[in-house]
């Protein structure tokens, strides 16, 4: 059974054939997903279950005078009523783990149970345990909260304002000079990058482009909600349930936030409904296990969706400035940009990534890039899908297009002769190795959609776009523990939580290196007491870092039974050598299969095992071509045609790789036109549900067809990029520079809404 | 009505999946509540609890509807087909090796609903277009393929089930 269907073009730039790599299997947990069948944290009910839920804050910017409980103790069926007071102090801890190591363990604690203040609307202020979720419900009512509210901050602009309302009182700004500031304020960080002189290269510039981008804020949207089930046992072991894009994450927030030994503490990864980023860290786990605590009983919280939207982590608006030096032949000579992030009600946004990205795909002589970190009132920001970059090419990537319209240079060439290559520098990294820019660009260049004029339509306003995009990719820790079955089949216990058919990816890996078809291998993703570290699901790095990790322990398995082969046929285990699957010395040979069955009687099992940091993750490009119909009546925009190329260095599972492309390219076009946190005035989000929020359906999208690239990583055995991320990137650009080659607008606010569109078609005329 | 008040619970009778059930709910119980919590049949989702989302799609009297939005009360005496009853003993019903043959999911957790709705459309409907598909599953939003490889599932399905029609 394999997939069998219109396989995408695919680009090779190198010469190596492979038996499983490459191929479409149907992916090993497809079938419980195709049935209903496969268990997602909320599916999961214990015996003598209790269901939380939490009290959440009516204001954006409030001190909490008092709460009183007694009320809701006192109705048949609650259990028990938490606040900030049962979470331990946590002093001056800093965080481990997770995408962002090194922040204050007390902002963290308080974004989970406001302490004293709260810090935007949705905020977390007291949590529930009763018999079922609706005498839970009835019980949040009863709850006594006396608030005094404060003037909220919402903007960053406003937030950096030396008049305003300082959020934190105890915040003083981390400098980029590494000095601290002395009074308080609403920027928790800032940063600088240089390169060059940016100065002298601005002064050889026969043209300056200089642009100013905002943002609103955007949520990752997954739809399953964040949920979590834990049973705290009266010695002290606590199993928690939940999903979550890291099992071992999850685990060290709960020992952080509670103050609890890690080794207590089992959690098992359920299945993943979507996390993009905003599922690598705790909400309601540690609610759950105090409530279970106290309680004696196992505690099931789920959130609904006006909480997931109000009181997780979306990723931040904010401001990005671009200004772009070059000559008239087309030469980059200076880049500056500006970047300041929403971090939400307590510091850490992605603005250090956005920074990272924003001049990527250019070999630029002179560059300077800072960067603010703003607290504002309103939820804490996390990661989506190559956080930072979308906000910072957008911006970028409108003001090549504007500057290749003004020197009247066709904007691929423009990006071929500017564009970054192996050797050239990198922001605050070493220099780029070999990369894939220049190729994606190309089979752009020659691509269907690029080749086919745009077809015009009388009366309307049509017209096509281009731009690049960049994600660096994160290595992060993964383990894989391997088993050989007695009929030489392997059960691949892994730690990567599966999101988008990384089981699959990451097994394809080591059927390949051990010589076995991948139907052999039966991959798990095990919990946090049966394999190794792992950290979360995140940075494109399953398939490159767990995949890596799966070719180490493919090899540690080829060894072992190379051993137990030599003492069989009385050999050295070095003279053994091992081709397709077969392991063969001084006349004798056996495939993996015959091995196992060799060593069964002998009573040896090898068990391959690795844990692996991998630092070398090679960075993904992508080009996208956008065309689109903008209509004047209404400023809606419809996308005609779409084609999304991007390097994967070697695609693993292609179908999931073309999956990753097109899933991110329509993030990327809600983005670009709709999706938008709304609020007035007073802080309160007014838009938390899915039909006010509104993420593209699939009547809002053409087909998305895919172009994949292979210039392979030189930093993993099979040349693997991750792929998941960077087709986010390209889409709102592509699609603000289409909308200028038909209306002549250029879009400075993310998204393009109907409204936004419709107002700048009225200003130009 | 096959419904009986007992200490405040109601008695419901219905059928699902060909199946009589009998389940007691309390009256402001949705149907997607009871087919989770009370009766194990986790394959329907809770994506947003109000109709937008089509997670928890099942099919009621022949009627494709969200389950949040059903009061379980409701479903007395009515014929109630959830994703639990797509597949058969035979094995798997075309659209279930579809999606998997054409990668049509990622997460997952927005599968059930589609394959609910797509087959709701096959039997209304055996020969669709590619609009008349988007068009139908507009109802099921999906976070992670971006439509494409779900939209493609759907027609080839259709494809075969007239091929052995």
């Amino acid at each position: 059974m394999a997939i069998d269907t219109r396989v995408a073009p695919k680009i090779k730039h190198h010469d190596e054939e492979y038996k499983v790599i490459g191929t479409r299997p149907i992916r090993h947990d497809g079938l419980e997903k195709v049935t209903g069948e496969a268990r997602y944290g909320s599916d999961i009910n214990l015996p003598g279950q209790l269901h939380g839920k939490v009290l959440r804050s009516p204001h954006a910017h409030a001190r909490i005078v008092s709460i009183d409980a007694s009320r809701a103790e006192a109705l048949h069926g609650v259990s028990a009523v938490i606040t900030s007071a049962d979470l331990p102090d946590p002093g001056d801890k800093l965080t481990t783990g997770g995408e962002a190591p090194g922040l204050p363990v007390k902002f963290k604690s308080a974004n989970m149970l406001a302490r004293g203040k709260v810090h935007y609307h949705g905020h977390a202020v007291a949590a529930v345990a009763a018999t079922n979720q609706h005498i839970a419900a009835e019980a949040l009512k009863l709850i006594d909260v006396e608030y005094e509210v404060l003037d909220p901050v919402l903007e960053v602009w406003d937030a950096m304002k030396p008049d305003a309302p300082v959020i934190i009182e105890d915040l003083y700004t981390a400098k980029a000079d590494g000095t601290t500031a002395d009074e308080p304020s609403n920027v928790a960080a800032e940063m600088l990058y240089e390169v060059g002189d940016v100065d002298a290269g601005f002064a050889e510039a026969d043209l300056v482009v200089d642009r100013e981008f905002t943002f609103g804020v955007v949520h990752q949207g997954y739809i399953e909600t964040h949920n979590a089930t834990a049973n705290w046992l009266k010695d002290g072991h606590l199993h928690v349930w939940c999903s979550s894009q890291g099992a071992f994450t999850i685990r060290q927030e709960l020992a952080d936030l509670l103050n609890h030994p890690i080794t207590k503490i089992h959690v098992v990864p359920m299945e993943i409904g979507g996390g993009f980023g905003g599922k690598t860290t705790a909400y309601l786990e540690p609610l759950a296990a105090l409530l279970s605590q106290q309680t004696g009983h196992p505690v099931k919280m789920a959130m609904d969706r006006a909480d997931v939207l109000k009181a997780t982590g979306p990723t931040p608006g904010g401001y990005v400035r671009v200004k772009m030096g070059v000559t008239n032949d087309g030469m980059i000579t200076a880049g500056y940009a500006n970047l300041a992030f929403d971090a939400g009600g307590y510091p850490g946004s992605v603005v250090g990534a956005g920074c990272r990205c924003v001049f990527a795909p250019y070999n630029m002589p002179n560059a300077k890039v800072e960067g603010f970190d703003v607290v504002v009132n309103k939820p804490k920001t996390h990661a989506y899908r190559a956080p930072g970059a979308t906000h910072a090419e957008f911006a970028s990537e409108t003001v090549v297009d504007e500057i290749c319209r003004t020197l009247d240079i066709d904007p691929v060439e423009f990006r071929l002769k500017n564009s970054a290559k192996e050797g050239d520098w990198q922001l605050a990294q070493p220099p780029y190795p070999r990369i894939g820019h220049i190729e994606c660009m190309e089979a752009a260049r020659d691509s269907a959609q690029w080749q086919t004029p745009l077809e015009t339509a009388p009366g309307k306003k049509r017209g096509r776009g281009i731009a690049s995009g960049f994600w660096f990719n994160i290595g992060f820790t993964s383990s894989v523990i391997a088993k050989l079955n007695s009929d030489g089949s392997v059960t691949l216990l892994e730690g990567s939580t599966d999101i988008g058919g990384t089981r699959t990816s990451v097994a394809m890996q080591f059927a390949e290196t051990l010589g076995i078809a991948i139907e052999d291998v039966d991959p798990i993703v095990a919990d946090t007491d049966s394999v190794g570290q792992t950290d979360v699901t995140g940075g494109s790095r399953v398939t490159f870092a767990t995949g890596l990790a799966a070719h180490n322990a493919a090899n540690d398995m080829k060894d072992q039974i190379a051993e137990g082969l030599a003492d069989l046929w009385d050999v050295a285990a070095d003279a053994i050598t091992h081709a397709d699957g077969t392991f063969s010395a001084n006349g004798n040979s056996a495939t993996v299969r015959e091995a196992a069955g060799l060593l069964e009687e002998e009573g040896v099992f090898p068990i391959g095992k690795n844990t692996v940091t991998p630092t070398r993750e090679g960075g993904a490009f992508a080009v996208h071509i956008a065309d689109v119909e903008v209509d004047e009546e209404t400023g809606k925009v419809e996308i005609l045609r779409y084609t999304a190329v991007q390097d994967a260095g070697v695609a693993i599972y292609p179908p999931y790789v073309e999956g990753q492309m097109q899933g991110g390219v329509v993030q990327g076009v809600g983005w670009a036109l709709n999706e938008e946190y709304v609020y007035d005035d007073d802080g309160h989000l007014l838009n938390a549900s899915l039909l006010d929020y509104r993420m593209p359906t699939a009547l809002d999208v053409p087909n998305i067809e895919t172009i994949i690239v292979e210039v392979p990583n030189p930093g993993h055995p099979y040349g693997v990029r991750g792929v998941g991320e960077v087709p986010i990137v390209p889409p709102p650009a592509a699609v603000a520079n289409a909308i200028h080659d038909a209306t002549g607008l250029r879009m400075s606010h993310l998204p393009m809404s109907p409204p936004r569109v419709q107002a700048a078609l009225a200003a130009q005329a | 009505m096959a419904t009986e008040i007992l200490s405040g619970k109601v008695h419901v009778q219905t059928t699902i999946n060909g199946e009589q059930v009998d389940f007691l709910a309390e009256p402001r119980e949705s149907l997607l509540e009871v087919l989770r919590d009370h009766l194990g049949l986790t394959g329907a989702k809770e994506g947003c609890n109000n109709g937008n989302c089509g997670a928890c799609n099942v099919v009621m009297d022949g009627a494709l509807v969200n389950s949040c939005c059903v009061l379980s009360v409701e479903a007395a005496g009515a014929s109630i087909e959830t994703i639990e009853g797509v597949a058969s003993p035979e094995g798997l019903h075309p659209l279930q090796q579809s999606f998997l043959e054409n990668a049509a999911l990622q997460c997952g957790v927005c599968t059930p609903g589609f394959i609910v709705a797509a087959k709701a459309l096959l039997e209304e409907n055996p020969n669709p277009t590619e609009y008349e598909v988007r068009w139908w599953l507009a109802g099921n939003l999906c976070r992670c393929t971006g439509y494409d490889k779900i939209v493609r599932a759907v027609l080839d399905a259709a494809e075969r089930m007239r091929a052995e029609a």
